[in-house]
């Protein structure tokens, strides 16, 4: 009986029309795209994007060439160069990001003490030649210059858990 | 028509110019089909991924449209990717039989547009109404493995040959339970003439089409159409997921192109026979008013198109079936099937007279 049944079901290609019926179901079901440029998913506040560097609110830069993000940065995406200002204060004479080695694991901002390196939530960026991953010192402040409202907004909702 | 054909006359002389008059004829005929077939390929490409991406909760492709309309947005890709690559390179491979590797290409598509010579839209519209017509689709559709063999010999690669050696075997079984199908539907028709098989189906409504008392042979026909145009689940050939490709590996370009063309314009001769030989060609479903009025030309073209539609709904469902299975399906499953089937019309079409006038069957016998 039991082979009788296997046969016909076999033959009327049972099996197969369930398969068909399950596509065929969701040939109409509302579709979950996101249309990218005109929609977007949502961010965390936590978002790990294009780096940038802050400046206190009197101007002054935040960097204090402690070297905690170079000496943890896993890829080894950032160099650093010190010297002491006029003032007394050390500051950073060069600091370059290479973005073609950086793997945004987000170590560099987590190590900052003075919340000086971050992540934005930028990630619609790019460059068309090797040389132009390298993000100097200016090009990065430049960067914390544009978006300190959203990065300091960011650092807000995030400070409960630090 | 006619005063053309005497200007035709007048111009070359009574030798000639009926002669000439008919080659242009045809040759615009030719043009009228093969212009729309090859834009039927190009956009079946677009329906493909459309409803594919459909039934993947996806949208497919959404962007390329004509002058920025935004209603026409996707309708562009065919187009964009037509003139992609048509840009690209033909790279031949420096071991490769150039004569051959040119060649291979068209001799895929040449049998594939050329089967459609003898394919009636409607009652006159047919380019060749030859009486041998269902052999010579077949014997077109055959030829068609010449290209593969030939593709995967000039490549000079060990690839290229294993998989014209795959395909080729593939299609060579399953043009024989094909082949048997359509015996059937010539034991029923008594015709070899496809205008002849698709007026053999005329009397009233879809209860005398072929698909009824044939419907095991629609099957055998539609499952194996869709493993003689290496389409999924039988695409063991090409399988784009598990391999790069079959015989057509070391093919770039137009070349390439050339392969993908044929394989949908097969996938739509296929079609178009299918309906023609089991869903009654250009007959409407039911012959009352509001049917009759559509002309028998979009019949067929609907009937394609849902055809088609189940090709397309096959491949977003099934999965990709092992080599022996395909060997075993085609050999020990369909060709026993047809082989008993015509076993049994033809008992049936030797039954006495009276037993033959009978309800169901006085329809189709």
């Amino acid at each position: 009986m039991n082979r009788i049944k296997k046969f016909f079901s076999t033959f009327l290609l049972f099996e197969l029309l369930k398969g068909m019926a399950v596509t065929g179901k969701y040939l109409f079901k509302p579709k979950i795209t996101v249309h990218y440029p005109e929609e977007k998913t949502p961010q965390s506040p936590r978002f790990r994007g294009l780096h940038a560097l802050r400046r206190y609110p009197n101007g002054e830069e935040r960097c204090i060439a402690c070297k905690l993000c170079e000496a943890v940065c896993p890829a080894m995406a950032i160099t650093i160069e010190s010297e002491q200002r006029e003032d007394g204060t050390r500051r950073t004479t060069r600091y370059d990001i290479d973005l073609s080695k950086c793997i945004f694991c987000g170590f560099c901002e987590e190590s900052c003490p003075v919340d000086s390196i971050v992540e934005t939530r930028i990630l619609e960026y790019h460059c068309e030649k090797r040389e132009d991953f390298i993000y100097t010192k200016e090009m990065l402040l430049a960067v914390g210059d544009r978006y300190e409202e959203q990065i300091a907004k960011d650092r807000q909702i995030d400070a409960r858990y630090r | 028509m006619e005063t053309i054909q005497q200007y035709f006359v007048q111009f070359f002389g009574i030798q000639w110019g009926s002669m000439l008059f008919s080659l242009a004829t045809n040759m615009i005929f030719i043009f009228a089909i093969v212009v729309p077939l090859l834009l039927g390929v190009a956009y079946l490409t677009f329906a493909e991924r459309k409803i594919i991406a459909y039934m993947q909760i996806r949208v497919g492709p959404n962007r390329v449209t004509f002058f920025g309309i935004p209603w026409l947005r996707g309708w562009g890709q065919p187009i964009a990717d037509a003139v992609k690559a048509i840009m690209k390179e033909i790279i031949i491979p420096t071991g490769a039989n150039k004569f051959l590797f040119v060649l291979a290409p068209v001799l895929t598509i040449m049998p594939a547009l050329a089967a459609w010579a003898v394919i009636p839209f409607s009652p006159e519209l047919v380019l060749a109404d030859i009486n041998a017509g269902l052999l010579y689709i077949l014997a077109m559709t055959s030829m068609g493995i010449y290209g593969v063999i030939i593709a995967g010999w000039a490549s000079n690669s060990k690839y290229a040959f294993l998989g014209a050696m795959r395909s080729a075997a593939q299609v060579v079984s399953y043009e024989l339970a094909m082949g048997f199908a359509l015996v059937c539907v010539l034991m029923l028709s008594q015709s070899l003439n496809i205008g002849d098989i698709v007026s053999g189906q005329e009397g009233g409504s879809l209860l005398n089409w072929y698909l009824i008392p044939l419907f095991p042979m629609f099957l055998v026909y539609l499952i194996s159409g869709v493993a003689e145009t290496n389409r999924a689940p039988f695409d063991v050939a090409e399988g784009e997921s598990e391999i790069v490709a079959g015989f057509h590996v070391d093919y770039s370009g137009m070349a390439f192109t050339v392969f993908f063309l044929a394989e949908y314009a097969n996938m739509i001769l296929v079609a178009t026979l299918t309906s023609i030989m089991f869903l009654g060609g250009w007959l409407p479903p039911v012959d009352v008013m509001p049917f009759t009025l559509i002309p028998g030309f979009i019949w067929l073209l609907l009937k394609i198109a849902f055809i088609l539609f189940f090709f397309l709904w096959f491949r977003a469902t099934f999965p990709r079936y092992r080599y022996d299975q395909i060997m075993r399906l085609g050999w020990k499953v369909f060709i026993p099937i047809t082989l008993v089937w015509i076993v049994v019309l033809g008992l049936i079409m030797q039954l006495p007279e009276s037993v033959r006038s009978v309800f169901p069957l006085n329809i189709w016998f």
